[in-house]
């Protein structure tokens, strides 16, 4: 199966999702990159098949090359020297964006990734900047079978100097594009495939029932609490209790499942939760969430991510021990299952987290 | 063998002093974790020297300190890093295989450095022409893939990436008939890379083949290889030299001290008396401070 159809599933003039809303997710990233490079004239972007007309295999470069053909180059087939080449740029005064067309493929530069970009920003005693994002299109849901369908986020947690953010429908682009270039360190950043047809939610709305704000670069999910100054996020994370039954915690790429699995709860259970969205996924620094999570009766952390050293239980880790004596339950923890993808639809779906299984495992989580 | 400049020979007989007090402090218990001398290859890059210029950058690897020698003749700072000490160039965190300073660097992973070198060419190729990237690997090193991504992103792309290969004959432990299918410059000449083969000592003659080579490479913009023929006089690391007593090793000092006898041993005793003082000097220093971590 080649990825190469315009975004959305193969076939379908209208993805779904695309009733509604702002722009598309993939829009706004492909939006994002065309804005940085107008404006910084040291930033590159490298990845397999970005030339126009072609544009990438997700589209999401589309129109770089003919705007910026000095700087958007079309690679060989050779992740690793990808990942390197990007950050010699980095290294030698340049800002490099590299695309891998599969975040599976990012196994193929991780020597780049963990052994050199990530200890050069400390290895050599003072601090050397290496502005440099690898973008790793992942996730599943769209039949591309056990090798082009991984989340493969865990793989990447706790390398010192490494950062990991997700792409979401809540996160404007270019504003996490422009701060993970600003750390100057190396960034990977996951862009689950499905969003990019997805709509982007415009401020303040998400879904007739859900409003949404920013507290830092956690987006904050809760039931519409009527009319509030729009705009206003402060006291985002001031929930009533009322309307506080349990906090579900998801990188962008579940944002619209664990939306579907609150509806649910609330209209057929009666139950009111919050959802929390970070951009950065690692380092996670929960402390101004503290309050709103530990008056909730449950939490719960959702991933793609197979089951086993997740993203997850490393959140959950922390969370036990900086709540201790005010968890309510133990976190519960979703992931898609110990297997590799299967490619068969049904089978996909029985392998990876669907709402449902959000939906279950905060009603299980809080009758346990 | 050709007389060669004081300057030269001076710098030949630091490196080689410097690995040599090296070998000795690890015998003496006084050097921490591992290192690997380049003793026997110093004329490598101080045949270099004169033909790479300020902007350009050099990717160096494990048997690196006759390349940070040769181009900033620090063997304090070198020896401190290597000591962990004081006045250490990395501040001690990277230790004699992970050393940057400027437009140098090395990294202890084998083949790691020419997808990198290949990214700085690039920008250099748009932002300062003229100058270069220089990577030394030995001749083990080929059996890496990232070898190969990166000369062919290089000559695909024109870029200014000079591959010095410091081919001794074994890897660790491992002849290089034992791990090396075909040749180095067959290799090349499937990517159509040009390559060249030094096979003497003799610094004039090494420079005056280069320079032309080089000079092309900096006007017109392309890879070039170069692979020296050479021996590795000692050890790998310390200590761990299982090869026989019959395999090849030519010292090229032996061969020029037998033919320029005074000043070879005038040189090499000013250079020792150096080592043995910067060793003494950076032995009592305090431990170095990581300020930044
Ligand atoms: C990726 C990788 N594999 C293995 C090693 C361990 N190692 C260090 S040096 C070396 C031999 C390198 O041989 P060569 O490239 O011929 O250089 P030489 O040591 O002869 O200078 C090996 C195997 C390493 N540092 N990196």
């Amino acid at each position: 199966m080649s990825p190469a159809e315009p975004p959305g599933r193969p076939g379908s003039g209208v993805p779904p999702g695309a009733a509604r809303g702002g722009d598309r997710v993939g829009e706004d990233l492909n939006r994002a990159l065309h804005g940085l490079l107008d404006d910084d004239s040291s930033v590159y972007v490298l990845g397999e098949d970005l030339l126009d007309p072609y544009g990438g295999a997700f589209k999401i470069t589309k129109g770089l090359s003919t705007r910026f053909p000095d700087r958007v180059l079309t690679t060989p087939l050779s992740e690793g020297t990808i990942v390197g080449a990007a950050s010699g740029l980095a290294l030698a005064g340049g800002k490099a964006i590299a695309e891998i067309m599969f975040a599976d493929f990012a196994a193929l530069a991780f020597d780049q990734i963990l052994n050199f970009a990530s200890k050069s920003v400390t290895m050599y005693g003072a601090r050397v900047p290496v502005p440099l994002v690898i973008r790793c299109p992942s996730g599943g849901h769209r039949g591309y079978g056990p090798t082009h369908s991984q989340s493969p986020q865990k793989h990447f947690i706790g390398i010192p100097g490494l950062s990991l953010f997700e792409m979401s429908p809540f996160h404007d682009n270019r504003a996490v594009l422009d701060r993970m270039l600003a750390l100057r360190e190396p960034c990977l950043f996951f862009e689950d495939k499905v969003l990019y047809t997805r709509r982007m939610y415009p401020p303040g709305v998400a879904e007739e029932l859900f409003r949404w704000d920013l507290a830092g670069d956690v987006a904050v999910v809760r039931l519409d609490p009527g009319p509030a100054p729009a705009g206003d996020p402060s006291g985002c994370l001031d929930v009533p209790s009322g309307d506080l039954d349990y906090v579900v915690i998801v990188p962008g790429g579940l944002a619209h499942r664990a939306l579907a699995a609150m509806r649910a709860l609330l209209l057929d259970h009666d139950l009111a939760g919050v959802l929390l969205v970070p951009s950065r996924l690692y380092p996670f620094d929960p402390a101004p969430l503290l309050d709103l999570l530990g008056r909730a009766p449950l939490i719960c952390v959702a991933e793609d991510g197979s089951a086993g050293g997740t993203w997850g239980g490393h959140v959950a880790a922390d969370l036990h021990t900086r709540l201790w004596g005010r968890l309510r339950r133990p976190v519960k923890l979703v992931s898609s299952a110990d297997s590799v993808i299967p490619t068969a639809a049904h089978l996909e779906r029985d392998v990876l987290v669907q709402d449902g299984t959000i939906r279950r495992a905060v009603r299980e989580g809080l009758d346990g | 063998m050709d007389r060669l400049s004081d300057d030269d020979l001076a710098l030949l007989l630091l490196i080689r002093s410097f690995e040599l007090k090296l070998l000795d402090l690890f015998e003496r218990g006084e050097l921490n974790g591992t290192t690997h001398t380049c003793l026997g290859q110093e004329y490598v890059p101080v045949s270099l020297r004169p033909l790479l210029r300020e902007p350009d950058w050099v990717f160096s690897n494990h048997r690196g300190h006759g390349h940070y020698l040769a181009r900033f003749g620090d063997p304090e700072g070198l020896l401190a890093e290597i000591m962990g000490r004081k006045g250490a160039v990395c501040e001690g965190v990277g230790g004699s295989q992970h050393l940057r300073r400027g437009r140098y660097l090395s990294t202890g992973v084998q083949g790691q450095s020419l997808p990198v070198a290949a990214g700085v060419a690039l920008r250099l190729k748009r932002d300062e022409p003229g100058a270069l990237a220089c990577v030394h690997i030995g001749d083990g090193t080929w059996g890496e893939g990232a070898v190969y991504e990166a000369l062919n992103l290089a000559q695909l792309w024109r870029l200014p990436l000079l591959v010095v290969v410091e081919h001794n004959g074994i890897a660790q432990s491992t002849p290089t008939a034992l791990q090396m299918a075909g040749t180095i410059e067959d290799r090349a000449r499937a990517f159509g890379i040009a390559h060249h083969h030094v096979d003497v000592f003799d610094l004039s003659r090494i420079r005056a083949g280069l320079a032309p080579l080089i000079d092309s490479l900096r006007a017109d913009p392309r890879p070039l290889i170069v692979e020296f023929a050479t021996h590795r006089l000692g050890p790998h690391s310390k200590g761990d030299d299982t090869r026989p007593s019959g395999f090849p090793r030519t010292d090229w000092y032996a061969a020029y001290q037998a033919a320029h006898p005074a000043q070879s041993a005038r040189i090499e005793a000013e250079a020792r008396a150096r080592v043995d003082e910067i060793a003494a000097d950076v032995s009592a220093r305090p431990a170095a401070t990581w300020t930044t971590a």
